[in-house]
């Protein structure tokens, strides 16, 4: 096991590749879900797990199905399917057998299935020819990152409410520039590298 | 057409309608075996809801809102891209049975009887947020009162609001409380109450101004005389800089500040009661029923005795 490796994936999947802030990817859930902190922290959690759960369940389906059948043009098309299907399963089998879990996560996981981070990360994983471990650190990292950053906007839109700002700014635009300003921060960690 | 191409789509059909067939049957058992009974308020709010998820109410997704809605954590108009109609819809789902809980109602804290000072002749936008940045906070002479251009109005997603006779008019049928017009209105005239069917008592006054402006400005806003709150037996009512504010949790409703009251600013289900003491008369008809009531009932027990008795 290279450790090493393992986790200069993860503090790039965290930092200086984050999902929201360096690719631009889960833009939908990032604007919509970040009134509050605690849907924030919420949906941030929901998303670790899938994209966890989405890099182990489409790391063999890409090496065992689509790789021998020659397939791999049609990945975008397939981990969709494996995605919805993945979500909606997790969420009926969580619905019964952990409702506790559900209930912390369940109503955030509808919107995840068209989370385009979620498709990314399997879609990364596969572009960079990770391993099933690697696959899943970098899913769960990635999740990581993504809660990170859902969880700091959140608290900046939260404080957001009390400050003024031009009328034509209302809503999403002022939104928008905060959050254009957190990814200029995050701008800081490119470069970061870890040698052993 | 190319062979090799044939086969390689051909494999990626079969391919992707074996998986899709796959996922659809596992999903479909699933169902079977994980089916969970939900609140049916929820469901049938998610079905009026759009269905876009667009997370534009705060919650994640349609299903989350609800959820929310159903279990009285959300307004029922928080969608904004379904708009008043769907609001109505799910006001009609939960006001059945949100009816248990204490209602609240939207109250305007100003009798429009400023309109009657002026300071200046106001021709600009018919809209309160556009008069009340003018110098002065508008042209009504008190600097509390309800500009009566209506912004609440225009907020007012269920029609429940207007402005009659210069100031706005909740109507208690159609509040459903939702606090747009309190957010509106950039007086902040409009607060939300709750709202009790029998004798609601309200102070319809936000001044803030000592009793000698206040006389000038307007025959009925509140002066600061604290006689109602020295009236009140539950000390339900308190000054807060020179206005009397009520504490609903402590208020009973006996409308004694509302006769006491020498501005008639104190209203008790929308009206000012006479000034004169009414305790007599309320009490003499009382007593009546009460001293018919007991022989009723040995009336009926004897009646019934009877019936055993045959």
């Amino acid at each position: 096991m290279d450790w090493a490796n393992l986790f200069s994936i993860a503090l790039g999947a965290i930092l200086v590749n984050n999902f929201i802030v360096a690719q631009f990817l889960g833009i939908c859930p990032f604007m919509g879900v970040s009134k509050k902190v605690e849907t924030a922290s919420g949906m941030g959690m929901a998303v670790i797990f899938v994209m966890g759960l989405a890099s182990a369940i489409c790391w063999p389906i890409n090496r065992f199905i689509l790789e021998p059948f020659n397939l791999t043009f049609m990945q975008t098309v397939t981990f969709i399917l494996v995605i919805a299907s993945l979500v909606q399963f997790i969420e009926m089998f969580l619905q019964k057998a952990m409702p506790a879990l559900y209930e912390a996560l369940g109503v955030y996981l509808p919107l995840i299935t068209t989370n385009c981070a979620v498709l990314g990360v399997v879609l990364q994983n596969t572009q960079n020819s990770y391993g099933f471990i690697e696959s899943v650190v970098y899913g769960v990292t990635g999740g990581v990152g993504f809660l990170l950053v859902i969880v700091l906007f959140a608290s900046i839109r939260e404080r957001m409410e009390f400050s003024e700002w031009p009328k034509a700014f209302d809503g999403f635009p002022i939104a928008l520039v905060a959050a254009g300003l957190i990814a200029l921060s995050f701008m800081g960690f490119s470069g970061l590298k870890v040698v052993f | 057409m190319n062979p090799e191409l044939l086969r390689a789509a051909i494999i990626a059909v079969v391919v992707l309608a074996a998986l899709g067939a796959i996922f659809g049957l596992v999903l479909a058992f699933a169902a079977k075996a994980f089916a969970v009974e939900k609140d049916p308020r929820e469901e049938a709010i998610a079905g009026i809801l759009p269905g876009a998820n667009c997370g534009g109410c705060g919650f994640p997704g349609c299903g989350g809102y609800a959820a929310a809605v159903a279990a009285g954590k959300a307004p029922v108009n928080a969608c904004a891209a379904g708009g008043a109609a769907v609001a109505d819809k799910i006001g009609e789902i939960m006001g059945v049975s949100a009816g248990a809980s204490v209602k609240m109602l939207a109250q305007v804290h100003c009798t429009g009887c400023g309109q009657n000072t002026k300071k200046y002749d106001y021709v600009g936008l018919q809209d309160c947020v556009a008069a009340s940045i003018l110098p002065g906070g508008g042209d009504l002479g008190c600097g509390f009162g309800c500009l009566g251009l209506g912004s609440c109005e225009k907020a007012c997603p269920f029609d429940a609001i207007h402005v009659v006779d210069g100031v706005a008019k909740v109507d208690e049928e159609k509040c459903k409380s939702c606090g747009k017009c309190v957010d509106t209105c950039p007086k902040h005239l409009i607060s939300l109450v709750p709202y009790k069917t029998k004798r609601h008592v309200a102070i319809t006054c936000s001044s803030h101004d000592k009793g000698p402006d206040v006389r000038k400005l307007c025959e009925n806003g509140c002066i600061g005389c604290t006689l109602c709150a020295k009236a009140c037996p539950k000390e339900a009512i308190s000054m807060v800089n020179n206005l009397a504010v009520i504490d609903y949790d402590k208020c009973i409703g006996c409308g004694i500040c509302a006769q006491k009251c020498p501005r008639k600013l104190i209203t008790v289900d929308g009206k000012v009661p006479e000034p004169k003491p009414q305790a007599p008369k309320p009490a003499a008809p009382a007593a009546a029923p009460k001293a018919e009531e007991p022989a009723k009932k040995e009336e009926v027990s004897a009646a019934a005795s009877g019936e055993q008795n045959v």
